[in-house]
């Protein structure tokens, strides 16, 4: 960390991370002895199947489920669908379809010698990873000959339900300005236990994540990068009941920022916990080695609970996201972070706090490509004061060195954005972002004035709370309501069901082949 | 463009107040000035321009003007525009179905129902069918509450349940029945397409089909929802935008003690 503006504490960060570590460590041990049902289906991807049955059932969800009614899920795909290699000399895409059409039945084919299995096995998954590899360096050949936009990267989102009118929007985002096109996904799709197959174009509210919705977007992302000078980034959401295998989706396809917190999941979409930190481990592999960055969601604490009162739980979310990601093996610079401008806009000094935070979240975090979410729940349908939040937003954005600005819409709590909503907003931004470019190396903040008060207080609160969490453990502070106010209890929500304890033929060789390496 | 900094139009219309034909008021009475933005789906240019202006005189707006205007993306152009609307509205004639409840404070409601109803009333709240923010719910029934106003689980009198989001509304009712809820309240903030209404009928449908519409006090609430769209709906009551615990609490407790009334 280079020299703290606001005074921080070294020695309390280096405790909160050591804090955050067992934390994490604790969830880690016991993800460790467990899959699910979304974990083996993204094997299943990995192993090259995909599409879907005669009733529309994506081939994942088919083997993956004909293995849990069998109560065998807990053995694994890998198990499986090695066996049947060896026995039937097919393709997993064969064998998936076989057991579609009720021709196969994977827990009856004969177990086979377990290096026999490795050695079917081994071409399908070293033709995954290379086509993951691939993607990736595709990206790099073009942030090194197109490059990219400065930071804080401008991140939009398209939501109009149909993948081909969010390219229209896209496409105009990203000639206006756009780095980052988010395409949100439709309401609901976060429980599905499932994901949908081929290109679509009805959505709630946004746009249903498939593979193909993805090539899309990606491709017209490249071709209007190419037309305007700069990689244009595609976002979309691995969080819910499909974490890894939207995940794995992604990496093949090329996405670039994947919104991914097993937290969030927990306490706004009432995911079960402990399938989700299970499916959030495998997703974050996955991620690392795509160079995916990743975006967690503590700025949505401040939508339920008071932004003021709240700001450490997003700190120690924060760090405590921080080890969970390490543990996964992925880099920093892949981490972005959230947190949110959220207070009251009636608040006294409120701007002096919001920037004391947004400035101490990025000394914490020097490396992190941070997320900033701007004002929401304080949006009121007047657009034209709605605006001025987003500028004084913008303004944190460029002074704190922030990784993402999710650009605030003066029609927030109104309508998913206009054409020219985005057109405006964008404006707004490089407007204040040209305008006060360097002011984060011109001002300094007064000792013992508002904002390191600000900083130094929020910092101590996260301690405090994280030095409770280690006694009680992530599972019962969620269930206690420790985080955004909402109260989770480890056996409910949704999705336990797809949770089994691993066998002993049970492997998932991906972990060790994608963990930490690119 | 260079419409100047001063208006330099006759002004030579009546400028009397007459609630039968009311206008917009700009900076004089019955100017009708509007300020409009909007996006065509036309390349920049002249053509681009005249357009605009010929879709305002369409509107009905005389002596249109296009302040301001930008090329979004090829063949999109945004306009920022001023036009003085020949149409009024007759402000007598207007009715619109407001709640009728007198807005107490928590204290107040609460000793209301302590002395007309002499137990606590139960409460389930939800964002129902697919609609995942709970932010609505939580201004209304958190503790906390929002913008100062505590939410339904800091009154004495209310025993409070919130499901949270996402809840089906066959699991809604249920929960209902199983708590012996007097009152069900309904959030919706997603109303892309409409889908809060589909929702929300379906909710008075399945109670109407269970027997149950008359048991409970049903009220929903949202930014978008308005006490008359929520009566067309079946519900008793609705809240929208810059309404909070206050306004639902006094509502159900009034609208309570009224039936009990009437049951005698």
């Amino acid at each position: 960390m280079n020299k703290s503006k606001l005074g921080l504490d070294q020695r309390k960060v280096d405790r909160a991370r050591q804090l955050a570590r067992k934390i994490a460590e604790d969830v880690q041990s016991f993800a460790d002895g467990y899959t699910t049902v979304a974990v083996e289906r993204t094997i299943c991807r990995l192993l090259g199947i995909d599409g879907v049955d005669a009733n529309e059932v994506p081939l994942p969800n088919v083997v993956v489920d004909s293995l849990k009614a069998a109560g065998v899920l807990g053995q694994g795909v890998m198990f499986y669908v090695g066996n049947a290699m060896v026995a039937t000399g097919k393709t997993p895409q064969q064998i998936a379809e076989a057991v579609a059409d009720g021709s196969l039945d994977l827990t009856k084919v004969p177990v086979s010698d377990r290096k026999k299995r490795e050695e079917a096995l081994k071409p399908v998954m070293d033709g995954s990873l290379e086509r993951i590899r691939q993607r990736r360096s595709r990206r790099e050949a073009y942030l090194n000959t197109l490059g990219e936009g400065p930071k804080p990267y401008l991140y939009i989102i398209v939501a109009t339900g149909n993948i081909y009118e969010d390219v229209v929007q896209a496409e105009a985002g990203a000639r206006q300005g756009a780095d980052v096109i988010a395409v949100i996904r439709t309401t609901g799709q976060s429980l599905l236990d499932y994901v949908p197959y081929g290109a679509t174009t009805e959505g709630f509210g946004g746009t249903f994540a498939t593979q193909e919705n993805f090539r899309i977007m990606r491709a017209a992302l490249d071709k209007v990068g190419e037309e305007v000078g700069r990689y244009i980034r595609l976002c979309n959401y691995c969080s819910g009941l499909c974490m890894p295998e939207i995940a794995i989706m992604g990496a093949f396809e090329g996405l670039d920022v994947m919104l991914n917190d097993a937290l969030y999941g927990i306490l706004f979409r009432d995911i079960n916990m402990q399938r989700t930190l299970v499916d959030q481990y495998f997703s974050r592999v996955i991620n690392g080695f795509a160079g995916v960055i990743i975006n967690t969601g503590e700025d949505n604490y401040l939508t339920t609970a008071d932004a003021v009162e709240a700001a450490h739980t997003v700190l120690a979310s924060d760090i405590i996201n921080e080890q969970l990601a390490l543990l996964a093996g992925l880099p920093e610079e892949q981490m972005g972070l959230g947190h949110a401008f959220e207070m009251d806009p009636m608040l006294t000094n409120g701007f002096l706090y919001e920037l004391a935070q947004a400035q101490m979240t990025r000394e914490i975090f020097p490396k992190a490509t941070l997320k900033y979410m701007p004002p929401t729940k304080f949006m009121t349908g007047n657009i034209f004061r709605g605006h001025i939040q987003d500028a004084l937003f913008n303004i944190i954005g460029i002074w704190t060195h922030q990784g993402i600005q999710l650009l605030g819409m003066p029609t927030e709590a109104i309508h998913t954005p206009f054409m020219s909503d985005r057109y405006l907003s964008i404006e707004n931004a490089r407007y204040i972002f040209n305008n006060l470019k360097d002011i984060g190396e011109e001002v300094e903040f007064k000792e013992g004035g508002i904002i390191r008060q600000r900083a130094a207080l929020v910092l101590d609160n996260a301690v405090a709370l994280l030095e409770d969490l280690v006694k009680e453990g992530l599972f019962n502070a969620l269930e206690k309501g420790k985080f955004g106010d909402v109260k989770r209890p480890k056996n409910g929500g949704k999705g336990l069901d797809g949770v089994a304890v691993k066998g002993e033929n049970y492997s998932n060789p991906f972990i060790d082949l994608m963990k930490g390496r690119r | 463009m260079s419409g100047g900094l001063y208006s330099m139009d006759a002004k030579d219309f009546d400028k009397t107040l007459d609630l039968t034909k009311v206008k917009p008021y700009g900076d004089t009475m019955n100017d009708g000035k509007v300020q409009l933005s909007f996006t065509l789906p036309v390349p920049c240019g002249p053509e681009a321009v005249e357009a605009a202006k010929q879709l305002l005189k369409e509107l009905g707006f005389n002596n249109p003007l296009v302040v301001f205007y930008q090329e979004l993306t090829p063949g999109y152009t945004f306009f920022n525009c001023y036009g003085s609307t020949i149409h009024t509205v007759d402000y007598t004639s207007i009715y619109v179905p407001k709640v009728e409840s007198t807005v107490m404070e928590m204290k107040e409601t609460d000793e209301y129902i302590r002395q007309n109803i002499g137990r606590k009333l139960v409460v389930v709240g939800a964002s129902t069918g697919t609609d995942a923010h709970t932010v609505g719910i939580d201004a209304i029934m958190n503790m906390k509450g929002y913008a100062g106003h505590y939410g339904i689980e800091r009154y004495d009198m209310f025993e409070a349940y919130n499901l949270g989001s996402q809840v089906p509304n066959e699991e809604f009712i249920a929960k209902g029945l199983e708590l012996h809820a007097d009152a069900l309240l309904v959030s919706q903030t997603v109303t892309q397409k409409d889908v809060h209404i589909k929702n929300m009928t379906e909710l008075i449908e399945l109670l109407e089909a269970e027997g149950l519409r008359d048991k409970m006090i049903v009220v929903c609430g949202g930014p978008r929802i308005s006490h008359e769209l929520a009566k067309e709906l079946g519900f008793d009551a609705g809240f929208g935008a810059g309404t909070y615990a206050d306004d639902v609490a006094s509502f159900v407790a009034q609208e309570f003690v009224k039936r009990m009334n009437t049951k005698k």
